[in-house]
């Protein structure tokens, strides 16, 4: 048993710390599009923003795109709810909420996180130090994780925890995906001429994945199996198969543990049988974007069925 | 005259109780306990024991400065300070028993009754009603001075929301990190059961329908509140709910929490919320930090909240003064600890030697607390004492004067080596089933040479405190 409001600060702790790390793999990406030639710096830059998921705020405030501006606004602005800087804030806060409930070890790792990255946001990040930066947060946020498994229960608390991370990587694999859907599409360029590659790269580089798909599937990237990759992969811990296989695996610990089902154990277990039993050939015959920006919606809404079966809404 | 150090005596030579820790010193290298002191503030940084500061934006969280150089009571120092401590908070809560129901101690005539009729720490929704066990005050900070070898005073007794004993808890917790071979050269009474015994006390005075293990919570008014880190410490070390009003709600004459698996109902609340933001529907109407209807759970007997609602009267500064007289009268014997000799400014011929004498005096707010609104006579310029005799002057009720103790010292690591600074001692009591104390307490000290404000709101610091297991 938990209070409704710790569940809830657990949750979005952990949804707070997958998002800044998305962030600095999303800027990560960006800088080295805009490094290739052949790109358009300002519309990578762009859709950048669009898969943070932020774009009207941003438009709102500039109206150019280019590096300095754009990894800014992703890091430390506060003005931005998704910026490095505001989610660790929030985390944080989340953290200070639900302290009772964290073992020294992973309340300590967050209130680290939050005093370096205060200090390292503190001024303007000169773009050659970007990479020093970004490098920093995954390694912040990496400590933070291995903090909270290595001593962790793994109980209630743990599961609340892995659900609000896989929620949020869901919806940030998914987003990638969308935004940058027709790259990948064959009817386009089946056959990858130089700019593709870049880009296909770029998708794969935004969640970390550009060398582990050479160990799954071939040195040369091909649309399609990039799109398996990040969708079906049981076993790329980015892929929406994985994230929904952890969330399905956590509701039904908390089912276990409480005696009782709810609808998001139905729901979450019914999105997860269509990305098993699917094939990527299929997907792209029924329309990726489509699938995506359901599976967006079903991810949003799965997420307020869970708040509301544990009374945290 | 200079006033008492605790550790080395006029002539230069070492009190016993400090001995062995000053043979320790002697041998230490100075490079290696600045290290250290530079150790124990990233501990306390890493942990988050912080605290925030009312009206400074910039520092929303800062530490307490900690001195690693620790405080020691001899065993039968202790003795008599607990022995002290004991009858009088026995005395505060048949006190509060008895203003709240037959008022004898108004009637014989040793009280004035209008200390009460005006005061908004006398709860009328308190009269006539009898808490769990009889005990109104479940936890006391009572503050404690010292001036001479054998010279101790109540400098105040706070019965309604102590803060602090986390600190003594991380003090000492920091200080085993640091120190360890000092623990084993020293024997030192532990303090690390003070959790374990706070859940033991709150569960006794369960109310009389509780059947099983009570559930216990921890009410705080959540994250931005000065004394967050303590609540959240507090709950985490005893097992329990750190909860906040946003997660009660009264359901079927209980008070109930929402949790992942439904509502479920709390026996005993410690609250670290203030009697006025308890209920909206009982006391301020614009209080989110409450319970709304708690306190009719309350009056039909259905939780148990400590400190009770209407403990504050026993700590009000007006009735400071009066302590002797109470002691007495609930305990039949003199006060074995003094309380620091106090002009009531309402009173006209005192109002004017107050005023005649400020620069000699510390005057207080009646209601303050914190350092906050006070006037330190000896420490302040002409002009404050002139701004203060007019706010004096205007509401000669709002204040009381005592004389400038010359509050003993210990010594605490600065740049230039040990140098001796002012300190007070707030030991940490529970009331119960019976009384627990919890050997030593918080040691504030004014880390300013020659400063007597120990407040941590006013740059004050804290020390870890040794009760020797002699």
């Amino acid at each position: 048993m938990l209070l409704g409001r710790t569940a809830n600060g657990l949750y979005w702790m952990f949804r707070y710390i997958e998002r800044a790390e998305n962030m600095a793999r999303l800027i990560d990406a960006g800088l080295r599009m805009a490094l290739t030639k052949t790109s358009d710096a300002p519309e990578e830059w762009s859709s950048v923003l669009m898969s943070a998921g932020v774009k009207i705020g941003y438009d709102s405030k500039y109206k150019e795109y280019n590096a300095s501006l754009v990894s800014d606004f992703l890091l430390r602005d506060l003005s931005n709810p998704s910026s490095v800087m505001a989610c660790v804030e929030t985390a944080r806060s989340n953290a200070r909420m639900v302290r009772t409930a964290l073992t020294r070890e992973a309340w300590e790792s967050v209130n680290e996180t939050w005093m370096v990255l205060k200090s390292t946001l503190a001024s303007i990040i000169p773009e050659t130090d970007l990479p020093r930066v970004l490098d920093q947060i995954k390694r912040e946020t990496a400590i933070i994780r291995g903090a909270f498994h290595g001593t962790m229960l793994r109980n209630e608390i743990f599961n609340f925890a892995r659900i609000g991370t896989f929620i949020e990587r869901a919806d940030n694999t998914a987003r990638i995906l969308d935004v940058k859907y027709y790259v990948l599409l064959p009817s386009i360029s089946y056959v990858g001429t130089t700019l593709d590659n870049f880009q296909w790269e770029s998708i794969l580089r935004s969640v970390s994945a550009h060398r582990s798909y050479r160990w799954v599937y071939d040195v040369e990237y091909n649309p399609v199996n990039i799109a398996d990759y990040l969708i079906l992969n049981s076993r790329m811990p980015r892929s929406l198969n994985f994230c929904y296989s952890n969330i399905v695996d956590n509701l039904k610990y908390l089912a276990l543990d409480y005696g009782k089902r709810h609808e998001c154990h139905d729901m979450s277990e019914s999105i997860m049988t269509r990305l098993e039993n699917n094939e990527i050939r299929t997907i792209f015959d029924n329309g990726l974007h489509e699938f995506l920006s359901d599976l967006i919606y079903q991810t949003n809404s799965l997420s307020s069925k869970i708040a509301h079966a544990y009374n945290f809404d | 005259m200079n006033p008492f150090d605790e550790m080395i005596k006029t002539g230069g030579e070492v009190r016993p109780p400090y001995e062995q820790l000053k043979c320790w010193l002697d041998t230490q290298n100075p490079e290696r306990l600045a290290q250290k002191s530079l150790d124990a503030e990233n501990v306390f940084r890493k942990t988050g024991i912080t605290f925030a500061v009312y009206g400074d934006e910039e520092a929303a969280e800062r530490l307490i400065p900690f001195d690693i150089i620790p405080r020691i009571i001899t065993g039968n120092e202790w003795r008599r300070l607990s022995q002290g401590i004991e009858q009088r908070v026995m005395a505060l809560n048949a006190f509060l028993d008895d203003i709240y129901h037959r008022q004898e101690i108004i009637r014989a005539g040793r009280i004035p009754r209008e200390l009460f009729t005006h005061n908004d720490a006398y709860l009328p929704e308190m009269v006539g009603f009898r808490p769990p066990g009889n005990v109104y005050t479940h936890i006391i900070g009572v503050d404690i001075v010292r001036t001479e070898e054998n010279q101790f005073y109540v400098l105040e007794d706070n019965a309604r929301t102590p803060s602090g004993v986390s600190y003594m808890l991380e003090n000492r917790e920091t200080m085993m990190q640091l120190f360890p071979e000092l623990f084993q050269q020293i024997k030192v009474r532990p303090v690390e059961t003070y959790p374990k015994l706070l859940r033991q006390s709150l569960a006794a005075v369960a109310p009389p329908g509780c059947k099983g293990t009570p559930t216990i919570a921890v009410l705080t008014p959540g994250i931005y509140n000065s004394a967050y880190f303590e609540h959240a410490f507090l709950a985490d070390q005893m097992g329990v709910e750190l909860v906040e009003g946003s997660d009660l709600k009264i359901e079927n004459g209980k008070v109930v929490m929402r949790t992942t698996e439904g509502n479920r109902a709390i026996d005993v609340l410690y609250r670290r919320v203030d009697d006025s933001f308890l209920d909206p529907l009982t006391f301020r109407r614009d209080s989110a930090l409450g319970v709304a209807g708690i306190m009719d759970v309350y009056r039909s007997g259905n939780i148990t909240i400590a400190n009770a609602p209407g403990t504050g009267i026993a700590d009000d500064k007006a009735l400071y003064s009066y302590m002797p007289e109470i002691v007495e009268f609930y305990t039949g014997r003199k006060a074995i600890l003094e309380n620091v000799p106090t002009h009531r400014c309402s009173e006209p011929d005192t109002l004017k030697y107050v005023l005649d004498n400020l620069s000699d005096l510390v005057v207080k707010e009646v209601h303050g607390s914190g350092g906050y609104g006070m006037l330190v006579g000896p420490a302040a310029s002409k002009k404050e004492c002139e701004a203060f005799a007019l706010k004096l002057k205007a509401n000669p009720k709002n204040y009381i004067a005592q004389p400038t103790l010359a509050l003993s010292t210990t010594p605490i690591m600065t740049e230039k080596g040990l140098a001796p600074r002012h300190v007070d001692l707030r030991p940490f009591v529970l009331v119960s089933d019976r009384i627990r104390i919890t050997p030593g307490g918080l040691t504030r000290v004014a880390l300013k040479e020659g400063s007597l404000v120990v407040n941590s709101s006013q740059g004050g610091g804290t020390k870890d405190t040794w009760v020797l297991d002699d």
